[in-house]
């Protein structure tokens, strides 16, 4: 009965969605006040509607309904009952039905905070938000849904993929969705903008906190998919350039381009088309993940999918929502005039640097990602992309990037002059040229992460120094105490994200010295990794809720001293038949201790350790970049111009 | 500035960013791209000795071996074949936890003078029923393996090095 009523919100959903999109398209352009009115309680009604289908969903997962066939496969009564909730949107036709949840949600919150919004744009974004809704809900009806029953219904299920069994992959997910279609928000407005043919710093006042909101999520998603992958995968790695990594880095890479060039439509009232054509990009790339993670088309480590009916059609979306986008902006960007002088040498200029770059890094990673489909559909000839490309490909661009990030929040906006602004950076470049110094001298000629500590000081030195420059701390610092009370959240924030960055890339530069060894060792055997001593003390057997496992048991010791005791596992677990290793991490918060538990043989166990400096501060380096996201956020600015940022902020809350 | 140098500033940014990342994207792809060859590949025509390239197939079945080197560092030996031809493989490391003899595998790695292939990589997927895409591919050209006539064949059959004991089973 549950997955039924399910089922029929489902419906119901979709023939809202439909009449959403017709009324508030119609309405706007014959200017009927009447109709207009009618798309915000139609948005909220999608959103109830979808609600109802994912709790029915989600209800069958927690009682282990076995008669629906989604459950059957991808649960199973012994699972514990995190997992039986995460398992919901764990496989491709959930995780559509929560795309499709969260898009409602946006949905919603445009018609409810969106009252201050002129009533046309407001029913032209809810429009083509209803227009993408139904046509994923049309997907999941036609082709994935997740209600379908099976008779009769086996005794259990078939259990869900150990290595998704995972506090942080249980979070994943939800946290990328709210990135990927956060950015559906932004589209939405480029696409009313496009249509009405006006685009004015009211309107960049409003899409750049939804642009921020969706930013931050992804941060924070793709941080938690790399953690997860660093501690599951139990590689010893972080990042992978992995086909589906990049699916998100896509988008994240669009986005960011896109809350700075929004800054500029706001500030100054250039760069309009320019804005509009991103924010369609950030969607696009957003789609193209999903469509990426989702068709299978790509073999990877992470593909969980393997469907290419589904692919088909999801490309058939990508191509009518990113094509229709772009034909639209080709016909109608040229009635978008630009409004005051731009010059070069300026803020605005430093932000255009920026968009440049980033596009052109988004672009690298685009063919290096894609390239492999093509070669095998075109030339028929198999062919991988790996590190060594993306990290050749992509760092000459990202190093200018990180240049001119401390440079440009000190130029003026209008019109500026470089040599001012690089003499008031003077002790950012001395802290990096000690940092570039001082890792030489401490770890040989290791030229790279020499390099990435400069780079991880300059901006977090780069980030002080713009909040110092605009509290005057040295020139008057009396005053600074009542000038940093008066400063904008946004600028805390912006400062905030930069110096984000710059922890992060602490942390990869810190990773640049990682070591690790293998090694082969009996009961009572030791090994030494840059001055740890690991013993083994025991390896046994261990039995868990879902699964069985060996586990080893290491002493480790620093110059005859206690640090900790590690414990790897190697898990097999019997319904899915699968074996996994749960890799056992001590963190120092200046290190990481890793330890991974290979196969056994002739009573020795084969360990794989790693000792990895600095490498937490690569995921709380992106902690602290959203951070300063929600920080923008709260800015006063956003909150008396576009109240929708109030919305965003509690859900960063909850 | 006049409507006329602001384009042409916008062309000329546009034009440097598009240049520089075809570019590094070309520039890189010249040494980067990575390969698949199956065994036969490598037979018909031998691989540049110091370029990395992935290598497929099976695991041989009864031709892993694993030692432990002088370092403490354990190491295996094994045979990737494709049905028509094999090539011997040394990886030290941790072998993925559903590494088996007639197991379908991907290596990454060069091949040495001697024809031996070393793996840096060896990667294995975490599922028991898992075929890579490129193997079965290598499988279906070198003629032993339709999928439309069911599951791959027993690893026993694909020994090529040993052919008496292939007919004999």
């Amino acid at each position: 009965m549950i997955p039924e009523l399910g089922h029929f919100a489902l419906i119901l959903a979709l023939a809202l969605s439909l009449v959403q999109a017709a009324v508030g398209l119609f309405g706007a352009q014959r200017a009927e006040a009447r109709l207009m009115a009618a798309a915000p309680p139609l948005a909220t009604g999608v959103l109830l509607a979808t609600l109802a289908a994912f709790a029915c969903l989600a209800w069958s997962y927690v009682v282990n309904d076995t008669t629906v066939a989604n459950v059957v496969q991808n649960s199973h009564s012994a699972k514990p009952l995190l997992y039986k909730l995460s398992g919901t949107w764990g496989n491709h036709e959930g995780s559509m039905l929560l795309w499709v949840l969260i898009l409602a949600l946006c949905g919603g919150a445009v018609a409810a905070f969106g009252s201050n919004l002129p009533s046309a744009l407001q029913s032209r974004v809810l429009a083509v938000l209803g227009l993408i809704a139904a046509a994923f809900l049309g997907f999941i009806l036609a082709t994935s849904n997740p209600f379908e029953r099976m008779w009769p219904p086996p005794m259990d299920g078939q259990g869900l993929n150990p290595i998704l069994q995972d506090p942080g992959l249980a979070f994943h997910p939800p946290l990328l969705y709210l990135g990927y279609v956060g950015f559906a928000v932004t589209y939405a407005f480029a696409v009313a903008a496009l249509i009405e043919g006006r685009v004015d710093a009211a309107w960049g006042r409003w899409v750049r906190p939804w642009a921020l909101a969706a930013w931050s999520f992804l941060t924070l998603g793709i941080a938690l998919g790399s953690w997860w992958a660093y501690y599951e995968l139990g590689w010893g790695g972080y990042w992978f350039w992995d086909p589906v990594e990049n699916a998100s880095l896509l988008p994240w890479l669009a986005g960011t381009a896109l809350l700075h060039s929004a800054i500029v439509v706001e500030k100054r009232e250039a760069l309009k088309t320019w804005t509009v054509f991103l924010a369609l990009l950030a969607f696009g790339m957003s789609l193209l993940g999903t469509f990426l993670v989702r068709s299978g088309v790509l073999t990877s480590v992470h593909a969980f999918a393997n469907d290419p009916a589904r692919g088909v059609v999801i490309l058939c979306l990508l191509a009518v929502f990113i094509g229709g986008g772009f034909l639209l902006f080709a016909w109608r960007a040229a009635s978008m005039v630009p409004a005051g002088v731009f010059v070069p040498l300026s803020r605005e200029g430093a932000l255009v640097l920026n968009n440049l770059l980033l596009c052109s890094i988004a672009a690298v990673v685009l063919v290096g990602t894609l390239y492999p489909m093509f070669a095998d559909l075109l030339l028929s000839e198999k062919i991988s992309v790996g590190p060594p490309f993306f990290n050749t490909a992509t760092l000459p661009l990202a190093a200018p990037l990180i240049g001119a990030m401390a440079v440009g929040p000190m130029l003026p906006w209008k019109r500026a002059r470089l040599a001012p602004a690089l003499l008031r950076l003077w002790w950012v470049a001395l802290a990096a040229l000690a940092a570039f110094l001082l890792c030489l001298a401490l770890e040989g000629w290791r030229l790279g992460p020499a390099l990435g500590f400069a780079a991880a000081l300059w901006l977090m030195a780069g980030a002080a120094a713009d909040i110092a420059e605009r509290l005057a701390l040295f020139s008057r610092p009396r005053a600074a105490w009542g000038r940093a009370k008066g400063l904008p959240r946004a600028a805390w924030g912006a400062a905030l994200g930069h110096a984000g960055l710059g922890v992060t890339v602490l942390g990869l530069a810190g990773m640049g010295l990682a070591t690790d060894r293998l090694a082969a060792l009996k009961p009572g055997e030791a090994v030494t990794l840059s001055s740890y001593e690991f013993r083994l003390e025991s390896v046994r057997d261990v039995q868990g809720p879902n699964w069985t496992a060996r586990r080893a048991t290491l002493a480790v010791t620093r110059g005859g001293r206690p640090v900790t005791v590690l414990e790897p596992d190697r898990r097999s677990f019997p319904v899915a038949r699968m074996t996994t290793t749960e890799a056992a991490i001590h963190t120092t918060w200046l290190s990481d201790l890793y330890v991974v538990l290979g196969e056994e043989r002739d009573g020795a166990a084969i360990l794989r350790l790693h000792h990895n400096p600095l490498a937490p501060w690569i995921w709380l380096g992106a902690a602290v970049m959203a951070l300063g996201g929600g920080l923008s956020l709260s800015d006063r600015r956003t909150r008396v111009a576009a109240p929708a940022a109030r919305l965003a902020a509690k859900a960063a809350r909850a | 500035m006049t409507k006329k140098r602001r384009r042409l500033w916008v062309l000329l940014l546009c034009g440097l960013g598009l240049g520089s990342a075809t570019a590094l994207t070309l520039t890189a792809f010249q040494d980067n791209l990575v390969f698949f060859r199956s065994p036969s590949d490598i037979a018909a025509t031998a691989p540049a000795p110091d370029r990395a390239f992935r290598l497929g197939g099976l695991v041989e079945a009864g031709s892993v071996t694993r030692e432990t080197g002088t370092d403490g560092r354990p190491t295996a030996r094994f045979t990737v074949t494709d049905g028509a031809h094999a090539v011997p493989v040394t990886y030290t490391g941790v072998l993925p936890d559903l590494f088996r003899e007639g197991q379908g595998v991907v290596t990454l790695g060069k091949l040495g003078p001697d024809g031996v292939f070393r793996a840096s990589e060896v990667l294995a997927r975490h599922d028991e029923t898992y075929m890579p895409p490129e193997v079965a591919d290598a499988l279906k050209r070198s003629g032993h393996w339709n999928p439309s006539q069911g599951a791959a064949p027993p690893a026993s059959s694909w020994n090529t090095l040993e052919p008496a004991r292939r007919n004999g089973s």
